[in-house]
């Protein structure tokens, strides 16, 4: 009995449908092929589609811990984040190669200096866009629409309207492999990220209200929150998400792009907490979730170009995933289930 | 089924998860006959209303409408309204920015032969409309220019014009005067000599007395009785819907806490926000429970709001236990001792999507700050207490507030400034929308408190209640405090005086 209650509890957990389309997803592969599954090491380092996909959606992952929140305390999205990686990547690129210069093979900043000013740089753009947003209460789409545009032009002014490499080894080391350590960064990066975040919203009461402040702002002013304060709070936690994604993205391809660097991936960052089981009317968030959904989104993609879908085609395979995906978690969908149960139990019952 | 007789609702079951919201509930409505629907909050009413119209579905019974075969089950308001019933609710649903006529016609206006919308014969049949049931209005004016009774009966008749034979009215006296309602009752009764039934959901008594026929008494989602209102002494009424013999009110003694010790714990001076209070002086002694009376509108809630500082005042000054307060927000106020239940439970009180131990211990977490989190035990002791001691009916602590009733959810409220242990409490209309039985229960509470030694604010429409548990009355008029009474000038005619402005001439000669 106690054991089927707690199956039914894990079923009815908001965690359940997220986790079902990421199995599913996997599963798929695991019918097609098995070596999906297989992990070996190569030089030391491990290889395998899994670890692929853990790594290859780490930024998504670490976009989405800020954007459960914003869209929580603000029923909106912030739109800006891939911009803003862009920006940061090229923020710290200048910083570490000195601005004009194309490509160098030496820095002129010490190299945890750069990141973590390109870092902050994340955190500044968050911090406008929670200016905006809290304090003057423009729309949230609407004020990060602003620097959604402006952020990469900005990042490719700061360098000189080119790429700038940086061939110095330990640049790369973010976006690739740190010495004599098998894992991936990145996926190393997201972790902590995560226990950062969930730390924090675990150990102080930040949680509860954000989604207070997110489901009625004017009771939660009257019980003594600000409103403003957090959603502002929200927002730079967003920023510095985007900022440390750059960072990684950068790190990848040792140089700024910034025509590419985060490209489309504010929308793979709002999907992701979608697909996480989230409203993006705000309110009850799960952190969990959300990040279920970035690493599905990975696999699907993963998945896709294994299977030889070229990459102009993938989208649209994707897209025919996620709707399948979506409907299954809405509620419409859900009470029709519901109901159904509910008839053949009645049914059942009756006979009996 | 007899011959007058148009719905029946029998042994009607609906399950939440945890609770059994309806079990083996009935209704009878008659051709042309006001019927009250009663019961204590979560008795049911919402839910068998719901039930009949569509918005929630339901597991046992059948339910039968005269002109349709079978067991009549709709899916949604829209399927009922087209079986011809409707519903008009507390709040209204109508658009407010545009004009009568619009809303009386609203997705079905009369077309020209172009497809246009044919303005001259839209106006003309809404004023024929409104005529027709004495309401007076101009039909081209938009509806936000009128009171929630006009825009109320704006939503009567477009459902009556749309062929309702049944019309639902849920809770549609909370926020009139007596003029209004009177208005309202006779916009009913003329409704039911036109044979429309209409089942009326209230909870005040004196009102089902005044327009019904017949009640209905629901009690934990099970049918009680139906009783023809003349055959049914109010005090046996009461008794129906709580299920057990109820003291009667009038012993919650007020004359208990007539003393008030000296000691200061709010004086303000000369306090005001631009637009909606004159300046006004308010002191409130430990353990003193102050009401602010007067008609809705005449600044009640706004004069809490200033004193709380929720509204940043303009001028004057405030002190809280002998130092200055300048509170520029809620969180202030707090910090101070102070708490405040709003009036507007739904916009200003409850966080829906939230537990009812989330919402309970809300304040007291704020008031610690973020970086003091509660512990989870403690929170959980925090919110068992509060559900026992205001006997909050819950499924458990850890379902979502918005699930429970109306009153269920004005006590979570209750319980969460109880629990910030505050020295100085407003509540205003803590008894709105809620059933008799818990309204004598706050009452209590609030006279427990303040010989506890709290300092209260009491708020009700209901002078009654005031009278029987404040110490001192402020009475307001227009956004200024225009009298104050203690004493033996407590008493219901004396305060109508004051609030008509009677009064004010004798007061100046003296």
């Amino acid at each position: 009995m106690s054991r089927e209650n707690g199956l039914k509890k894990f079923t009815h957990s908001k965690l359940f449908l997220p986790l079902v389309s990421l199995a599913v997803v996997l599963l798929v592969n695991l019918i097609k092929s098995p070596a999906f599954f297989a992990i070996t090491v190569k030089q030391g380092v491990l290889y395998g589609r899994l670890i692929d996909v853990l790594n290859r959606g780490s930024e998504v992952a670490i976009l989405a811990v800020g954007q459960t929140l914003v869209v929580a305390v603000s029923a909106g999205t912030d739109i800006s984040v891939g911009s803003v990686m862009s920006l940061s990547a090229c923020f710290t690129t200048m910083l570490l190669a000195g601005f004009g210069v194309n490509t160098t093979n030496t820095i002129v900043m010490p190299l945890a200096l750069g990141i973590l000013a390109g870092i902050l740089m994340g955190g500044v753009c968050g911090a406008m866009n929670g200016a905006l947003v809290a304090k003057l209460k423009i729309q949230p789409m609407v004020a990060t629409l602003i620097l959604f545009n402006a952020a990469r032009a900005i990042g490719l002014l700061l360098n000189n309207n080119q790429i700038t490499y940086i061939r110095y080894e330990p640049y790369k080391w973010m976006g690739n492999f740190l010495p004599h350590v098998p894992i991936p960064t990145p996926i190393i990066v997201a972790a902590i990220v995560i226990i950062v975040v969930s730390l924090i919203l675990k150990k102080t009461a930040l949680g509860m209200f954000i989604q207070s402040v997110g489901i009625n702002s004017r009771a939660s002013r009257l019980v003594g929150l600000n409103s403003t304060m957090l959603c502002f709070l929200c927002y730079v936690i967003c920023g510095l998400c985007a900022g440390t994604a750059g960072m990684v993205a950068s790190s990848r391809i040792y140089c700024s792009d910034s025509a590419s660097i985060g490209l489309n991936y504010e929308m793979d960052s709002i999907l992701a907490v979608a697909l996480g089981g989230n409203s993006l009317g705000g309110g009850r968030f799960n952190m969990a979730g959300s990040i279920i959904g970035a690493y599905t989104i990975q696999a699907i993609t993963t998945t896709l170009l294994s299977f030889g879908v070229s990459t102009d085609q993938a989208p649209v395979v994707k897209a025919i995933i996620v709707i399948a995906i979506v409907v299954v978690q809405s509620p419409v969908f859900q009470d029709y289930l519901e109901n159904r149960r509910n008839r053949k139990a009645s049914a059942a019952k009756g006979v009996a | 089924m007899a011959d007058d007789v148009i719905l029946t609702m029998r042994g009607i079951g609906k399950t939440f998860p945890g609770v059994k919201a309806l079990d083996n509930a009935q209704l009878t409505l008659r051709k042309g006959e006001i019927h009250a629907l009663m019961g204590e909050n979560g008795a049911g009413k919402s839910t068998l209303i719901k039930v009949l119209t569509g918005v929630y579905s339901f597991e046992t019974g059948e339910i039968h409408m005269e002109g349709v075969e079978g067991n009549m089950i709709n899916h949604s308001t829209l399927e009922a309204q087209n079986h011809g019933i409707a519903t008009v609710y507390q709040e209204v649903n109508l658009c407010p920015n545009l004009s009568v006529a619009e809303n009386l016609f609203i997705g079905r206006q009369p077309r020209t032969k172009f497809r246009n919308i044919d303005w001259k014969t839209m106006n003309r049949r809404a004023k024929e409309i409104m005529d027709g049931l004495q309401i007076e209005c101009d039909v081209t004016a938009n509806l936000e220019n009128y009171s929630i009774a006009i825009q109320q009966m704006v939503a009567i008749a477009r459902a009556v014009d749309m062929g309702a034979k049944i019309l639902i009215l849920d809770e549609p006296t909370s926020s009139l005067d007596d003029n209004e309602v009177e208005k309202l009752f006779k916009l009913m009764r003329d409704l039911r000599s036109k044979s429309v039934s209409i089942l009326f959901v209230t909870h005040f008594l004196e009102q089902v007395y005044a327009v019904c026929d017949r009640i209905t008494v629901l009690r934990n989602g099970s049918f009680v009785g139906e009783y023809p209102v003349s055959e049914m002494p109010r005090m046996k009424l009461v008794q129906a819907m709580l299920g057990k013999e109820v003291e009667d009110l009038n012993e919650i003694a007020n004359s208990e806490h007539k003393e008030v010790s000296d000691e200061v714990v709010v004086e303000a001076k000369g306090i005001s926000h631009k637009g909606t209070i004159k300046p006004f002086d308010f002191t409130i002694h430990k353990g003193e429970v102050i009401g602010f009376t007067g008609l809705l509108g005449s600044g009640r809630s706004e004069m809490a709001r200033c004193i709380y500082g929720a509204d940043r005042t303009q001028t004057g000054t405030l002190k809280f236990e002998g130092k200055e307060l300048n509170a520029k927000n809620p969180y202030d106020s707090i910090q101070a001792g102070m708490g405040f239940l709003p009036d507007d439970r739904k916009a200003d009180g409850v966080i829906g999507d939230l537990s009812v131990r989330e919402n309970i211990i809300l304040a007291l977490q704020a008031k610690k700050g973020m970086l003091h989190p509660i512990p989870m035990s403690k929170q959980i002791e925090i919110a068992d207490k509060y559900i026992k001691l205001l006997e909050i009916k819950t499924a458990s602590r850890e379902t979502l507030i918005s699930q429970l009733s109306g009153g269920n959810q004005q006590k979570a409220i209750l319980g969460r400034w109880l629990a910030t242990d505050p020295k100085f409490l407003i509540l205003d209309e803590p008894t709105r929308g809620i059933d008799i039985g818990t309204k004598t229960e706050i009452q209590k509470l609030v006279l427990k408190l303040a010989g506890e030694g709290m300092s209260l604010v009491f708020i009700s429409s209901e002078i009654e209640e005031m009278l029987r548990t404040c110490t001192k009355l402020y009475v307001l008029r227009d956004g200024q405090k225009v009298g104050e009474l203690d004493g033996n000038d407590l008493t219901q005619g004396r305060v109508m005086a004051v609030i008509a402005g009677d009064a004010d001439k004798k007061e100046e000669k003296a």
